[in-house]
């Protein structure tokens, strides 16, 4: 580690999580007055982003409006490439989703307490990300509205779902992934509600922030229930950092297809869940740091910790690469080698080699220190990895699908204008719901942030019931 | 689509239903129709529509009784379907076939299983011909003018118009058929040319303009192919085209050994020199390839081996020998064809000059084969039969006027003559023009009269099938769209308007049937579908022409030659307005929808052309622009551009797609046009072929070897498998077990299980555009795999249906469990449970599976439109119509096991073997097919399942297939291929 920071800082302390001077008032102020107060300049820039991404959420409903009346004969998904573009996101989205989880969740549990600044939200990231995934299996079905069949209920056709089917698994798994994410992220926001409830000038505000605090007083016995439910919660969303998308990756790794069936895939995609998701977080929290002048909450120690996490997490997934290859020529088979030369060579090879580019070479850049200390150099290093992982899905599904067993099937898929409109359409849908987040609810967790002050240190049990009095 | 071609109606009730509604549109005031709708009038509209609506809506439907039969008629049983005995006419030849009807609606068609022509197969146009009846395309009404008419005012005017040509004999009257076989037509025009004596009937038939057989006199070749040991084909093409199907199923028998044996008795040997890539190529163990006037020389270079009379010696006078060809492959036919003898059988193709099929004439009888191998009949086609005249004649006789009277009888001239004949302006002199046609055609909409005709389904008629045998051809269903056969329309001609066809094609018959109780042979006839005995006799071989032979034509050495041939499934053009049979992958190409110019790889290289890349053609001054496909096995220096396409209208399915070779095709030169040059152009077409990959990858998937390797080493095609091993107990079936064996042996490739599949099963068509992005629907595809050097490949052909795993990967991966194992083995899959998540798709490595992406059973996405009420006709009830967002696939005809059930029930049995076919079993001419009980260990699936070359194909996935396939035998001649049979076998082709 030739780049870390002068040994000074390295011998006594981590660089602080928080900047210096804070007391447990300006923590509030600052992150309150972002919900509460008018700000003429910042309304207008949200207002243009809210706009942009409201417009394009009405393309996505446009692209699906079209859909149902049509069928999914619109996107380019044919023979044999039965799964395209919707698939992709969705494995794509969901991935996003990871990083929100192992934040809040796992990070907490290993008392990491750099986390607290981001983890509300890479929480909501998560939410919008998986409400986002959520919409490509129910839509890409052929016939959406029995699409409720996936689900195991009694009913009259005395037929039960097929346990067998990993996309029966995946119901299970993205929706408890779904639900323990929102309980885990609103018994997070409630303590936050109550503060908002307290300062909001307006009735209407008061009176929805009211609501949502759910008559958080504050008490001793509040905060005890609280902490242990939301310890409790973290447990329970701690395996689905890792089981969900080792069930996601089951559509994949269960199958027969050439480039499909790997053991790899679990843990593989897991990694790359996770880098993907803190890319995720990285792209977005870095404006959102720039534009509400949130570099006191969002320090440079969060971006080094969370570019570390991508690095390591990116070398997996290069291990995962490399380990496909090695399968497919210790397989012997020559669908399983074929499948390699296709992607290497095939005519998708642009995107398996800008795949390679953005997520094996470009991550590299994070071994120096000055690139993980520049915004701008990590925030373009994220973005690379976000395309990369969307073009990682585009390999495994597209490519693999387009060439397997039968050379006579082989065929092509071409994206159409409804594929890109309802990707597209949801990256609308994602930012819509964010700046909703970012305009009414506290985006950093003002509580959590208050326990990192340095008087919040010296005896956190005392000061609890003091501030939320006051 | 042609201009003004909605102006005409499609039905008369459709007319007076237009009718009615126009004066309550003109009623209403334009203004509220025209202007603009403001908010206050979309208000009141829109309340008052929601007011009418709901009266409506209240609104009692009219009564509409179910009334039962009092008196059931004879033979129908609701839901059971019944079979007649008929026959359709195939490029003029008929094919005897046996058409299941439910309800009175022909839904599918099957061969005559009593006839020797057929067997029980049919050709994939036969299939096709159900499509051809519902086409809601058809010409639906007497047009005169364009304008809506009747049968009845056009009677009255032909009769009027031939009346004045009795009082001239006949001097201005002209008919023009297509060629025909028919006995009531031939004998019906004879009598009114016998009535006007100079009256002439013109025959055109572009497809087989100069019927040719090496004989003096014409005569009616069949190849006995069972007879057969060593056949050199001259650029024949006997297995693909619109041939008798009775001959493939002779010539495959010859190539494989019976069920349970791993020997074939006497396997037959093909050579084959080919000017295009052709089913009969593919088939052969040795091939070459060369430029079609070379055949002439090659011929003439193998006869000379074989005939050494000295009055002979000529016959290699200036031939020079192929650039393609060894010495060598000379002399292994040349000793081959001698050593079989009287066994040997050389055939000559369509498209090669008369010297050829004297050659080929000449060395069958130099051997013995001619009156063994070949036998030689009285002819059947009118075109050689009668005293017709040919349609340069007609042009001729109308450009000088002296046509008063033209009468065409479903031909279509004005699209199909001749390019040099300048046929349609010859035709606009004509005074009076009456048109019969299934369509409103090219030529059609030239004539003043169109009368619809009937399909071959909805009239009576007759005609002859390669043998001479007649058949009698019944109707199944009343005219759908009013239409007359050409027998009534020469009736109406002879002044017997109202003379059904029923009466004339019975009253020909028993004056034929002289001296035995008519009444009891006709219903007999009527029952068996043909006239028992009424083959042509064979005749004694005609001796050889005594002339000498003509020096060799040399090879012409500027351009490129150009080749026309018939298109693999349009043909001539005569089903182009066929969905079925356009969406059929042409057998070589793959392609669909178009045709295109074949190119060889060479001369693509050379030229720098790639497919779907538009070229200008030139033959002399006549061009034409036309998309290349770049064609493996295309002989360098050689086009070849197929017929039946580029049509300018007769349907939206026909109309504007490919390219019209009849542009570039002249009187002298049917066939083959020398000296033709190509010139690139930046425009590019895209071309929509079923099969992207030509190649295997080295993969096993078609296994392939010498018969006599095979014969030593048992194991030549399955040694390299290994025990599979499951953790879960393999499934048990204590009834039934269903399974298929598909013998590659055998297959030809000739298509024809795909549209009975297509046929039987309700299959959809997608269109071009959906064939483009890989939707197409069939639920059997032949794979198509191309070896060795592009410019001379070997071509193999695999059908692929579902395989009914055993361990089916699909099974496994549905979400709803809508695809489950049948207790009989079956992989079933139950539509209204399929939610669409193509999961199953993905996973099946064979790729069978089938989806709708759209909704292409119940909206008009290709362009046949199968919400038009006559196509709601064409279904089998029998078969789910399914709607969008389903997974199909191949069901091995569940539907007709289920019949085959219900009757073994009620005999108190278990089914039969042979009781259950499949579609595509039953269409095969090949018998390339075999499915029934594997629990059975007698039945003929089961005895070829243990034949040692049955492999299942990616059996190495564990996927226990049902269908399995038995390997490609081969029986090449260790001369020219000594090491052929000593490597491995089969394994690693392409």
């Amino acid at each position: 580690m030739a780049d870390e920071p002068p040994p000074s800082s390295v011998a006594q302390q981590p660089a602080p999580v928080i900047a210096p001077g804070h007391t447990l008032a300006t923590v509030t102020d600052s992150i309150a007055q972002i919900v509460l107060t008018e700000n003429k300049a910042r309304s207008r820039y949200w207002l243009y982003g809210f706009a942009a991404s409201f417009a394009l959420m009405m393309l996505f409903f446009y692209a699906i409006g079209v859909l149902l009346v049509r069928g999914i004969g619109i996107w380019g998904v044919n023979q044999p490439v039965a799964w395209g573009f919707a698939i992709i996101n969705f494995v794509w989205w969901i991935g996003i989703g990871h990083a929100g989880t192992l934040i809040s969740a796992v990070l907490l549990l290993l008392r990491q307490d750099w986390r607290t600044s981001i983890n509300r939200f890479a929480e909501a990231m998560t939410l919008f990300a998986v409400a986002c995934a959520g919409m490509f299996p129910i839509f890409h079905v052929g016939r959406p509205w029995l699409a409720y069949w996936l689900f195991p209920y009694p009913n009259t056709m005395s037929i039960w779902p097929n346990f067998r089917s990993p996309l029966v698994f995946d119901v299970f798994a993205v929706s408890t992934y779904a639900l323990v994410s929102l309980m885990f992220w609103y018994v997070g926001l409630v303590p936050d509600m109550a503060t908002l409830r307290d300062r909001a000038k307006s009735k209407t505000a008061r009176m929805v922030y009211g609501m949502a605090a759910l008559g958080w007083r504050g008490s001793t016995k509040h905060w005890h229930n609280y902490e242990t439910a939301y310890l409790l919660l973290a447990g329970l969303a701690t395996p689905l950092v890792v089981s969900v998308h080792t069930i996601v990756s089951y559509d994949f790794a269960l199958s027969v297809v050439p480039g499909w069936h790997a053991t790899i895939f679990p843990p593989y995609f897991v990694a790359g869940a996770i880098y993907a998701g803190f890319a995720m977080v990285v792209t977005l929290g870095l404006p959102v740091r720039y534009f509400f002048k949130l570099h006191d909450f969002i320090t440079d120690r969060h971006l080094q910790n969370m570019a570390k996490v991508m690095l390591a997490t990116g070398l997996v997934v290069g291990y995962g690469y490399l380990t496909e290859i090695f399968m497919a020529w210790y397989s012997a088979s020559p669908a399983e080698e074929y499948m390699v030369v296709n992607r290497v060579s095939g005519p998708y090879a642009p995107a398996f080699w800008a795949l390679i580019v953005c997520n094996v070479i470009i991550p590299q850049a994070l071994w120096s220190h000055r690139v993980r200390s520049s915004p701008f150099w990590l925030f373009m290093v994220a973005l690379a990895i976000n395309i990369g992982m969307w073009l990682e899905r585009f390999v495994i599904v597209v490519i693999s699908l387009s060439r397997d067993y039968m050379p006579s099937a082989w065929g092509e898929y071409v994206p159409t204008f409804y594929d890109w409109a309802t990707y597209i359409g949801t990256i609308g849908l994602f930012f819509t719901l964010l700046f909703l987040f970012i305009r009414f609810l506290p985006m950093i967790s003002i509580f959590e942030v208050r326990t990192l002050l340095p008087d919040a240190q010296a005896s956190p049990d005392d000061d609890d019931e003091e501030e939320d009095g006051a | 689509m042609t201009k003004g071609y909605d102006i005409f109606w499609r039905s008369l009730e459709q007319r007076e239903g237009n009718a009615v509604d126009e004066p309550a549109a003109a009623a209403t005031p334009d203004s509220w129709v025209d202007a603009p709708v403001g908010r206050r009038r979309f208000l009141q509209l829109l309340g008052g529509t929601v007011a009418i609506e709901s009266i409506a809506a209240c609104t009692r439907q009219p009564p509409e009784k179910i009334i039962p039969y009092v008196k059931a008629p004879e033979d129908v049983l609701p839901g059971r379907p019944l079979f007649y005995a008929t026959a359709l006419p195939i490029a003029a030849v008929v094919e005897p076939v046996l058409v299941e009807t439910h309800m009175g609606r022909p839904t599918k068609v099957e061969g005559n299983p009593d006839h020797p022509m057929s067997r029980g197969a049919t050709s994939a146009f036969a299939q096709a011909e159900v499509l051809e009846l519902y086409d809601p395309d058809r010409s639906q009404a007497v047009l005169h003018n364009a304008e809506v008419s009747s049968w009845a005012s056009f009677a009255s005017a032909i009769q009027v118009a031939t009346l004045g040509q009795r009082s001239v004999k006949g001097r201005g009257l002209r008919i023009v058929t297509g060629d025909t076989t028919s006995p009531t037509l031939i004998a019906q025009l004879r009598a009114l040319l016998s009535e006007m004596p100079d009256a002439r009937w013109h025959i055109h038939d572009p497809s087989r303009a100069q019927p040719t057989t090496g004989t003096a006199e014409p005569m009616q070749l069949g190849y006995r192919f069972d007879r057969a040991d060593v056949i050199l084909s001259l650029d024949a093409d006997f297995l693909g085209g619109p041939g008798p199907v009775g001959a493939i199923g002779d010539f495959a028998a010859r190539r494989r050994p019976p069920p349970g044996q791993s020997k074939v008795a006497k396997m037959s040997r093909l050579y084959a020199a080919h000017s295009a890539p052709t089913l009969t190529a593919s088939m052969a163990d040795h091939r070459a390839g060369m430029r079609s006037a070379e055949i002439e020389h090659l011929a003439r270079l193998i006869a000379a081996k074989l005939i050494d009379l000295p009055a002979n010696e000529a016959i290699a006078d200036g031939a020079v020998m192929p650039s393609t060809v060894e010495q060598r492959w000379i002399d292994a036919v040349a000793g081959d064809l001698r050593a079989a003898g009287r066994h040997a059988l050389v055939i000559a193709g369509t498209e090669q000059p008369p010297v050829v099929h004297r050659l080929a004439h000449a060395m069958n009888a130099h051997l013995g084969g001619a009156g063994h191998t070949v036998v030689y009949r009285k002819p059947i086609r009118a075109s050689q039969t009668q005293p017709a005249g040919t349609l340069a004649e007609l042009t001729a006789d109308l450009n000088a006027g002296k046509v008063q009277l033209l009468v065409i009888l479903g031909s279509n001239p004005v699209y199909s003559s001749p390019a040099d004949l300048k046929f349609t302006e010859a035709l606009r002199k004509a005074p009076l023009r009456v048109h019969l046609g299934r369509y409103v055609d090219e030529t059609g909409e030239l004539c003043h009269w169109h009368v619809p005709q009937t399909h071959s389904f909805e009239a009576w008629s007759d005609g002859r099938s390669h043998d001479g045998t007649v058949s009698l051809i019944q109707p199944l269903i009343e005219p759908l769209f009013a239409g007359k056969s050409a027998h009534e329309l020469l009736g109406a001609m002879s002044n017997q308007p109202d003379r059904s066809g029923y009466d004339i094609v019975r009253a020909h018959h028993q004056a034929q049937l002289d001296g035995s109780p008519f009444e009891l042979r006709w219903r007999r006839i009527l029952h068996d579908g043909f006239v028992r005995g009424s083959e042509h006799p064979p005749l004694t071989p005609p001796p050889l022409q005594q002339q000498p032979w003509p020096a060799a034509k040399p090879v012409p050495t500027t351009g490129l030659e150009l080749v026309f041939r018939n298109d693999p499934t349009v043909l001539d053009g005569r089903y182009a307005n066929n969905a079925w049979l356009q969406e059929l992958p042409k057998p070589l190409s793959k392609l669909t929808w178009d045709n295109a110019l074949w190119l060889s790889h060479t001369d693509a290289t050379e030229r720098g052309l790639t497919n779907g890349q538009i070229v200008q053609i030139s033959v002399g001054e006549r061009k034409l622009e036309a998309a290349v496909w770049i064609m493996p096995g295309q002989p360098a220096g050689s086009l070849t551009l197929h017929l039946g396409y580029g049509r300018r209208g007769g349907g939206q399915v026909a109309a504007g797609r490919g390219f019209d070779a009849y542009q570039l095709r002249t009187t002298k030169h049917l066939h083959v046009q020398h000296g033709v040059e190509l010139r690139p152009t930046n425009k590019t077409v895209a071309l929509a072929s079923a099969q992207m990959h030509g190649s295997m990858e080295g993969r096993d998937l078609v296994r392939s070897g010498c018969a006599s390797a095979y014969q030593n080493d048992p194991q030549l095609f399955t040694r390299h498998e290994h025990k599979r091993l499951s953790l879960y107990p393999p499934h048990e079936y204590s009834g039934y077990s269903w399974g298929m064996t598909i013998d590659l042996s055998s297959c030809v490739g000739c298509s024809a299980c795909v549209v009975a599949c297509q046929s039987e099963n309700n299959i959809p068509v997608v269109g071009k555009d959906e064939v483009l992005v890989g939707r197409e629907m069939h639920w059997i595809r032949i794979d198509r795999y191309f070896g060795g050097e592009p410019d001379e490949p070997e071509t193999l052909f695999q059908p692929v249906p579902c395989m009914h795993c055993d361990n089916a990967p699909c099974e496994v991966v549905c979400p709803v469990q809508a695809t489950t194992h049948h207790d009989e083995g079956l992989n079933d899959m139950v539509y209204n449970r399929c939610v669409g998540t193509k999961y199953c798709s993905n996973n099946c490595p064979y790729k069978v599976r089938r989806y709708n992406f759209f909704g292409y059973s119940v909206e008009a996405i290709a362009p046949l439109d199968p919400t038009q009420p006559s196509m709601r006709l064409l279904h089998n009830p029998d078969v789910t119509v399914r709607t969008y967002g389903v997974m199909e696939k191949c069901t091995y005809c569940v539907q007709r096991i289920n019949y085959g059930r219900v009757d073994a029930k009620r005999d108190n049995r278990r089914i039969r073997d042979g009781d259950v076919m499949t579609a595509c079993q039953a269409a095969c001419p090949a018998q390339a097919i075999s499915f029934g009980d594997l629990n059975d260990p007698q039945s003929e699936v089961s005895q070829r399942k243990s034949e040692p070359r049955n492999y299942g194909i990616l059996a190495e996935l564990n996927t226990e297939p049902r269908t399995t396939y038995l390997a490609r035998l081969t029986n090449p001649n260790e001369d020219l291929a000594p090491d052929d049979c000593d490597d491995q076998g089969g394994h690693g082709h392409g």
